[in-house]
């Protein structure tokens, strides 16, 4: 059974038809992108499926439980992260704050308020500060890192939660040419662990990370499949040549 | 074969550096919180005589835990409570019945008693109020708070058993075993003791990892959910710890005045509670004593010039307002950083 099985959902915004009625799964430990001109749904669906937008209609399964009604708080312990689109972190917390947040989310009040992991976790952030560059700046406020830095942090704060399945909202969006490389390389290892679904404008980029693609098209799935096979779907083309 | 279609890409703006704070600079908030426990300390030796500067000075004390009552809602966990007078004034009136009724002031279980009132009160609203299946807004739980404190005072001022509008007066004076505690250095003592404990407990909870949480809750609610955060959870338990504050502030104060009214539990009391708070500093703890101090003195000092004693409350009015406007930070942000404010929970080191 996939780790993610989305069976016909749909989510409206008054007259607007985001999603009608959308299939995908994704199988543990694969990338897989989602697609699609502007406005396509991809960002939409990606709020359903961690609990940001409840779906109208349709069933969502994750590693075995229905989540469709589920709250961004149980979505999130069932082991989903979310890579907002637009950066949301802390930027009044240092950079170290930030992760070690993420980090012990999962602890229980009374630890929390003994702090008793607080030197235990030390090391799991350190790490993750260093595996995503920002060692250096970890005594900064988030808020004073570059955009690039901040969308690093974002994906190192989404890490920290151990997710069974990360979920990345444009992640190199307004980043470098050189910075796009580094997050490519800094995605590639959880591979191990983890599944992702991206969503990305940058189809360099996707083609480059993932092992499968869902297009969407005016809310609903266009076509899916490994790479190579969107790459020859006519009716693929067709969508970015008329209307990108 | 596919397009880039992606995005103009703006190029990554260059980090700033910040420059590096001073031992000084990073430490002014302890200092500050030294120094006024130090002032606390010596005052009742400075003002010998003055009795009623002893007795205005253990009011700030008792009226301090009611601004930190607010600071642990509003400063640290972004809770807008414009009810937290609800918890002092109710608590304030079950002491004074028991007192009454029961011929019971013993110290050891008067003030519990007290505490538990506010907590169970502030437990109840918080269920209310912030433990719905979707998160409330800030103007609801404002709404909220507000409307329970009007709604108690409106109730006790016409409910003759707690003395309707006149309040419950000669409030039995607070015993330790054959000690009585009347206005003066004594009293003065045990509030300040009090106040340090509160204040101490408040501090280690801003300070854990748990504040950690609370400064975050402050910034991004919804990111913390994202994180798996039961984000309400934690605001109805701050909640309800700074009702069982509140509580223990408003059994002093019941015992400290030998009076309770509905004033005491309105939105009147609450305002001021948000602009001790506000003008002192919000986030700091130290800043709503500090607040606390400044407006009850300038209350104090000016009791006795007729030309303003009728217009202070309008005046407290605009000092908020100002406040608001100009210093959100209160004036502890003028020597107090925002890093200093609200605090770091990681090592801070170079490594």
């Amino acid at each position: 059974m996939a780790l993610l099985q989305i069976r016909g959902v749909s989510k409206s915004f008054r007259t607007l038809r985001a999603l009608d009625g959308i299939d995908v799964d994704v199988e543990a430990g694969t990338f897989h992108g989602l697609i699609g001109p502007n406005g396509s749904g991809k960002s939409t669906l990606l709020k359903a499926i961690a609990g940001a937008h409840f779906a109208d209609s349709g069933s969502i399964v994750f590693d075995g439980r229905e989540i469709v009604r589920a709250t961004p708080y149980e979505r999130a312990r069932l082991g989903l992260s979310l890579k907002f689109q637009i950066t949301a972190v802390l930027g009044e917390l240092s950079v170290y704050d930030n992760i070690l947040l993420a980090t012990q989310s999962g602890e229980k009040l009374a630890s929390l308020l003994l702090s008793s992991k607080r030197r235990a976790f030390d090391e799991e952030v350190t790490a993750l500060l260093e595996r995503f560059r920002l060692i250096d700046r970890a005594d900064d406020l988030a808020g004073e890192l570059s955009h690039g830095q901040q969308q690093w942090l974002e994906i190192a704060m989404a890490l920290a939660l151990k997710p069974k399945l990360l979920l990345l909202d444009e992640p190199t969006g307004g980043m470098s040419p050189e910075e796009r490389r580094i997050t490519g390389e800094l995605l590639e290892p959880i591979k191990a662990h983890c599944a992702l679904i991206i969503v990305e404008h940058d189809l360099h980029f996707i083609r480059d990370i993932c092992d499968r693609l869902t297009v969407l098209d005016q809310g609903k799935v266009l076509d899916q499949g490994d790479v190579e096979s969107i790459q020859r779907s006519e009716k693929v083309q067709q969508v970015y040549t008329t209307r990108v | 074969m596919l397009s880039d279609v992606g995005v103009s890409v703006p190029a990554a703006t260059q980090p700033r550096r910040r420059p590096k704070a001073s031992f000084a600079s990073g430490r002014r908030l302890v200092l500050i919180e030294s120094a006024s426990l130090a002032a606390a300390i010596v005052l009742p030796f400075v003002l010998a005589d003055r009795t009623d500067l002893i007795t205005l000075a253990t009011n700030v004390l008792i009226l301090s835990m009611l601004a930190i009552s607010f600071d642990l809602c509003w400063g640290l966990s972004g809770i807008m409570s414009f009810g937290q007078a609800l918890f002092f004034g109710v608590a304030g009136y079950v002491i004074a019945l028991v007192g009454r009724d029961l011929e019971f002031s013993a110290l050891w279980g008067t003030l519990p008693l007290a505490m538990l009132t506010g907590l169970m009160l502030s437990g109840l609203f918080a269920a209310f109020l912030l433990l719905g299946r979707r998160p409330p807004t800030t103007i609801f739980v404002a709404l909220g708070t507000l409307t329970g404190s009007y709604a108690a005072e409106r109730l006790v001022s016409g409910w003759q058993y707690v003395g309707a509008g006149n309040g419950l007066s000669s409030v039995k004076l607070l015993q330790l075993g054959s000690y009585e505690f009347v206005e003066g250095p004594a009293f003065y003592s045990l509030a300040l003791a009090l106040l340090v404990l509160v204040y101490a407990g408040a501090r280690f909870l801003k300070r854990s990892q748990l504040g950690l949480v609370l400064a975050g809750m402050r910034q991004n609610e919804e990111r913390l959910a994202f994180f798996g955060y039961r984000v309400q959870l934690f605001k109805a338990l701050v909640f309800s710890l700074a009702g069982m504050i509140a509580g223990l502030g408003g059994a002093l104060y019941s015992y400290h005045q030998g009076f309770i009214g509905p004033g005491n539990m309105g939105p009147g009391l609450s305002t001021t509670a948000v602009i001790y708070c506000l003008f002192g500093g919000p986030g700091t703890l130290i800043g709503p004593v500090l607040g606390t101090a400044a407006v009850e003195v300038l209350t104090y000092a000016l009791a006795d010039v007729d030309a303003i004693k009728q217009f202070w409350p309008v005046i407290l009015g605009f000092v908020l307002l100002i406040v608001v406007m100009f210093q959100a930070k209160g004036i502890l942000g003028l020597v107090v950083s925002d890093r200093e404010r609200i605090g770091s929970y990681g090592l801070r080191r170079k490594r």
